[in-house]
């Protein structure tokens, strides 16, 4: 537990400070290295809970700071606080707490289930570590109560083997698991990106629900821009482990300043033929990005660069009081 | 847009039934699809998982996969029906006249063979390669036509991103100016950024070979832009098929709507609208329309009779027993 002491009113509820992340650079990978996070800051406040998207494409190093909230990705440099404790040099029994109040939904409902247990194994085991609940009753009342916060019968889903299942079935089972614990913070990798068309908005919806009803904030990976928009208060652009933009998401989506933000609104196909795709083109994606170390690693397919982007990476600036940033020579003053 | 009034069918697809024998009931994959597709348009088969929409493709390829059959109909590509074809004409008719853009290009080159080499394997099995020179020149062209660099050529896959990945397998696919390719969801597992650039080499190949299409994919917003006509799916049965702008201006089966409402969008804020229920269980459907049970407007007919697929206005038709009828902002 978090000592009153440290905590006061303003203490955000995650923190992520100067996280760097560099994978390779070893024999295997013949000296190559992959900065999949670049001096990363951001934070969460505790209330209201918010939802808050890092968004990026393939190798923005958006899932490895999930990893590092989540602690299975060790930071080369930085620091992840949770209620102002680092989690790294937390005790026992901080680290107890934090797994509790830390909960994740991952992307593919078909991987995350040990196909030899019943369904119920998956709540009992987390009761059973965790004592949320006295007595077998207690227990079952517990999760009849959080699978119908998610829209599902207990009846349809316990006693079941995961092959019974509908991958929404699956995904959802996740979720009653994930805010049964009560958390404070849920990371959801990608929790949409397997799914079709009608249970994404089922799970989007659960996941406004649970923060409006259940005060969960969440921290939502994802390379949908466009579900983003929809459910999120906040939102960071990633990319190779850059934090090019951030702020609320009104902002940055609706007055997009950095070119790659640009880019990426401006490549989703929009479900009108009126609305034309435009005849810009992107750039090609053939070039070796990861050579500029130091620069701005959108310097190769930035439309436009300047001579000073390779020399070093652009500091985050405030463009108003809203929070929202940019990481851009452009608006450096 | 292709004008359908003049344009020839270059497909023609016709009661095609396929059934995977999985159980003593067969499950029925696809249901008595019928559609044309004509010269040089780019035909969208669009559906949730399982509605069928690759295993029609798949099927018109005759590249169906035990347990999977085709248990009835026909597919007439040029003149010829695919299903009548012997194993060794079917192997010469494939690629010249029909082929395919795979779903993960990621796997489907040779890692051991430089592209150069893969291509003109490609055209050498199937076409008289016209000798060395005019084979390295149509490979130069292919690649080009792609939106490829040139030195693409001397490269083995590892060395290309998904994308140059995907851009090399729709060179792949045309290279012999076939009249018919299907692309089974291209893009699917690409970025945005990069499923923009393979999109245009797609628009270009229809563009400067006129090739006509079958576009396989659940991203309606990809479909608003790459196709010319929508055939969607649901539950092994085309459910409504129409002109592009027609079918997002004016859908007329209750499916196609939700399909189209519950893509997100980036520039207005809409409150979610949740559809309850979700894929049906092609195992175990429900008599009358399959779509019956998650359907707002359902009635009582609805439960008892399987709707056909009619017309309903000029070059829209749907299977619905209720189709929309707000049909004054066309």
């Amino acid at each position: 537990m978090t000592t009153a002491s440290e905590k006061t009113a303003n203490t955000p509820l995650l923190e992520v400070r100067d996280a760097v992340k560099v994978y390779g650079g070893g024999f295997l990978s013949g000296g190559r290295r992959v900065h999949a996070l670049r001096e990363v800051s951001l934070s969460l406040d505790a209330t209201p809970a918010r939802i808050t998207a890092v968004a990026g494409e393939s190798g923005s190093g958006k899932s490895t700071l999930a990893g590092a909230v989540l602690g299975f990705v060790q930071l080369d440099a930085g620091h992840v606080l949770f209620e102002g404790q680092d989690v790294a040099a937390m005790s026992r029994n901080q680290r107890f707490n934090y797994r509790r109040s830390v909960q994740a939904i991952f992307q593919d409902p078909y991987a995350v289930f040990n196909p030899f247990f019943h369904t119920d194994h998956l709540f009992n085991l987390v009761m059973r570590r965790f004592g949320i609940a006295k007595g077998r009753k207690a227990a079952r009342a517990r999760i009849v109560e959080a699978l119908e916060t998610v829209g599902l019968r207990s009846d349809d889903v316990l006693g079941k083997h995961p092959h019974q299942l509908s991958g929404g079935q699956r995904q959802r089972i996740m979720i009653a698991r994930a805010c049964m614990m009560a958390p404070k913070l849920i990371v959801a990798d990608e929790p949409v990106s397997m799914v079709d068309a009608s249970l994404r908005s089922t799970i989007l919806d659960i996941m406004l629900r649970l923060r409006d009803d259940n005060n969960i904030s969440f921290l939502y990976i994802t390379h949908d821009l466009s579900t983003a928009y929809q459910i999120c208060d906040d939102i960071h652009i990633f990319y190779q482990g850059a934090q090019v933009e951030s702020g609320p998401v009104d902002a940055v989506l609706g007055n997009a300043k950095h070119p790659y933000t640009q880019l990426l609104i401006a490549s989703i196909p929009e479900p009108d033929p009126t609305r034309g795709w435009g005849t810009q083109l992107p750039p090609d994606d053939e070039n070796n990005d990861r050579d500029i170390i130091n620069g701005c690693p959108f310097y190769p397919r930035c439309p436009k660069r300047m001579e000073q982007c390779v020399a070093h990476l652009p500091a985050r600036v405030s463009l108003d009081d809203t929070g929202h940033q940019v990481a851009c020579h452009l608006f450096v003053k | 847009m292709s004008n359908r009034t003049t344009a020839a069918a270059v497909c023609e697809v016709r009661n095609l039934t396929v059934h995977y024998d999985v159980s003593a009931t067969p499950v029925v994959a696809a249901n008595e699809v019928s559609f044309d597709v004509y010269e040089g348009e780019t035909l969208g088969l669009v559906g949730e998982s399982g509605c069928g929409k690759s295993t029609t493709a798949m099927a018109m390829l005759r590249l169906l996969q035990t347990p999977g059959r085709v248990a009835g109909g026909s597919v007439n590509i040029a003149g010829v029906d695919i299903m009548r074809l012997r194993p060794a004409a079917l192997r010469d008719f494939r690629w010249r006249n029909i082929a395919l853009i795979p779903q993960g290009a990621m796997n489907a080159l040779n890692p051991v063979m430089r592209i150069e080499k893969q291509l003109a394997d490609a055209i050498a099995a199937h076409a008289d390669t016209g000798g060395r020179q005019a084979l390295r020149a149509r490979i130069g062209e292919l690649l080009e036509m792609v939106g490829l660099p040139a030195d693409v050529r001397r490269l083995y896959p590892h060395e290309l991103s998904g994308g140059m990945k995907q851009r090399v397998c729709v060179a792949m696919a045309v290279a012999l100016n076939p009249p018919l390719v299907i692309a089974d969801e291209p893009t699917s597992a690409l970025d945005v950024v990069v499923q923009r650039l393979v999109a245009q080499s797609l628009i270009r190949i229809k563009e400067t070979l006129g090739i006509a299409m079958v576009l396989i994919g659940h991203d309606m917003g990809l479909m608003a832009q790459l196709t010319d006509r929508v055939a969607v799916m649901y539950a092994g049965r085309i459910m409504e098929i129409a002109p592009t702008d027609i079918l997002f201006k004016a859908p007329l089966h209750p499916y196609t709507q939700q399909l189209i409402d519950s893509v997100p969008s980036i520039r207005v804020k809409k409150p979610l609208r949740v559809f309850p229920g979700g894929p049906p269980d092609l195992r175990n459907l429900p008599p009358g329309c399959p779509f019956e049970p998650r359907c707002p407007k359902a009635i009582t007919i609805c439960r008892g009779e399987t709707p056909a697929l009619k017309a309903c206005g000029e070059k829209q038709y749907a299977a619905c027993h209720v189709p929309n009828t707000n049909r004054n902002n066309i």
